[in-house]
């Protein structure tokens, strides 16, 4: 990417020394290493949907990770129904202004010029969403060709390893987003931890069945199998609303949460925020979640995924 | 021996197998305890902050009452190897970004940060970087990456990148700007336990 290095040079000029500036031919970007680095420095975190740069701010005040910077959040996504695209580059641009932290923000699934526009702005990871309206019905995007990383949603391995294939730095779970209804989320995550402990053991050839079955590449599937975790970082997302699902969803193995609706939609946001992310650092410790959860307001109001029509149901997009 | 990892957010698990590597190829032992509560820090022969975000730790590092005991560890003249974020937060004065965000510092070693010197991600790298310690370049790996531009007397300036410092040490205390855990080259992690054992 020619234009990030011109960036980095101009910014240097009035900084440094001229035998400095050689040393920038020699730098790689985007590499995989770089990519699922960035995820890496995620763990252990919170990445909160914000809308506006002062929920940005309140996110940060609280400790998120990172922000995802929406139009609006899930759980007004479904309510609105209509088309859901990439945010207002504007809100994005105000946002990534505001904070220190890294800014992530959705593109539609396939979408890649939308991607090709976050990365322009200097967004520092895509989340390539279901939550948004697909704009192909056939094929994910392919990462390999952006330097900025991705993350994407998974429900089981086979989901997961293909996303990975694409380029995809980081899985997270699909849950069910904007529901406040955890259930999807612990599905998704059960199914993809019982999927690699199923793998411990197999013969190669075993796994080349498995693979052609779950429809992935067979080295991931290997190198799942080694590592009997996912290869990169996997977060769960959609449905998280409380300290507790928080604290759930870390038991069960996440590396880190979203929380989407969960926030900005609860009764006090910035007490259900700083909660949150103390939930995860204590996530096995009852009696300090006890604590966290006090006193914090009620989460947001949610609805029960089972009610959901099933042509309103967003985990079913991609593939 | 006893090896803290601080654990409240960040790529923790990278540093634990770095070590073990590093203990491995170089025939001692010790043992790790990763750090997430207080307590546990003064126990420690050696600590490790490890990369994350600056702001996110800084603030947990508060709320759980460790920042005090990375404090008086380093009264005790203890090893102490911050990497990334890790740089930032044993800094004694941030930049405009850093403070702006009210973040805190552990300041205990005599530096000023920038907190996205090198830019954001899609400007994230990897590099050969010459360290004065090593003889050969080391592949350090940049993202969203700190850069210290002010150091007092008594810091000893290790690498530089475009000006700006990017590997320096007081005393026991080492600060890098990259990330030595994320790859398999063991000798910055060497270096550190140098200090150990």
């Amino acid at each position: 990417m020619v234009y990030t290095r011109i960036a980095i040079k101009i910014k240097l000029q009035g900084l440094c020394y001229k035998d400095d500036v050689m040393e920038l031919e020699k730098l790689r970007h985007g590499t995989e290493l770089i990519k699922r680095g960035f995820a890496k420095m995620q763990k252990g975190g919170v990445i909160m949907d914000v809308t506006t740069p002062e929920q940005a701010r309140i996110a940060e005040e609280a400790g998120a990770v990172a922000v995802m910077a929406l139009q609006a959040v899930p759980a007004d996504i479904r309510k609105a129904g209509g088309v859901a695209r990439m945010a207002d580059p504007q809100i994005i641009a105000d946002i990534i202004d505001t904070v220190t932290i890294p800014v992530m923000a959705k593109a539609r699934i396939g979408h890649f010029v939308e991607a090709e526009i976050l990365q322009a702005l200097g967004v520092d990871m895509v989340d390539e969403s279901e939550v948004l309206t697909p704009a192909d019905h056939k094929y994910h995007i392919d990462k390999t060709n952006f330097t900025v990383p991705f993350v994407c949603g998974a429900r089981n391995l086979g989901e997961a390893l293909r996303r990975m294939n694409e380029g995809a730095a980081m899985i997270r779970t699909k849950g069910e987003a904007g529901t406040g209804d955890v259930s999807e989320a612990v599905k998704h995550m059960k199914q993809i931890q019982g999927e690699i402990r199923a793998l411990k053991g197999m013969t190669r050839e075993e796994m080349t069945r498995i693979a052609r079955e779950i429809e992935a590449p067979v080295e991931l599937v290997v190198e799942t199998a080694q590592m009997q975790r996912l290869p990169v970082v996997n977060f769960a997302a959609g449905g998280v609303a409380t300290p507790a699902d928080a604290a759930l969803m870390m038991r069960l193995g996440a590396d880190g949460v979203f929380v989407g609706s969960g926030i900005f939609k609860a009764e006090i946001p910035e007490k259900m925020a700083v909660a949150i992310v103390e939930a995860v650092n204590n996530y096995d410790n009852p009696e300090v979640l006890a604590k966290i959860s006090k006193g914090i307001g009620a989460g947001m109001k949610g609805i029960s995924v089972d009610t959901i029509p099933q042509d309103q149901v967003l985990q079913t997009r991609g593939w | 021996m006893l090896i803290g990892v601080i654990a409240i957010q960040g790529d923790v698990s990278e540093h634990v197998d770095a070590l073990v590597r590093a203990l491995e190829e170089r025939g001692q032992s010790a043992d790790i305890v990763t750090i997430k509560h207080k307590g546990i820090v003064l126990d420690c022969d050696a600590l490790i902050l490890p990369g994350g975000e600056s702001t996110t730790l800084g603030r947990l590092l508060i709320r759980e009452g460790i920042a005090d005991e990375i404090r008086q560890m380093h009264l005790l003249g203890k090893p102490i190897l911050g990497t990334c974020a890790g740089l930032i937060l044993l800094a004694k004065e941030g930049d405009e970004q850093v403070r702006k965000t009210h973040q805190h510092l552990l300041g205990i070693m005599d530096t000023k940060v920038n907190r996205n010197a090198f830019g954001r991600q899609r400007e994230s790298f990897e590099t050969g970087l010459e360290l004065t310690f090593l003889n050969s370049p080391y592949n350090a790996v940049f993202i969203r990456a700190p850069g210290i531009v002010g150091c007092g007397e008594d810091v000893t300036i290790l690498a530089k990148m475009d000006g700006m410092v990017v590997a320096a040490e007081q005393g026991n205390i080492l600060a890098l700007a990259f990330h030595p855990e994320l790859t398999f080259d063991t000798r910055v992690h060497q270096y550190f336990l140098d200090k150990l054992f």
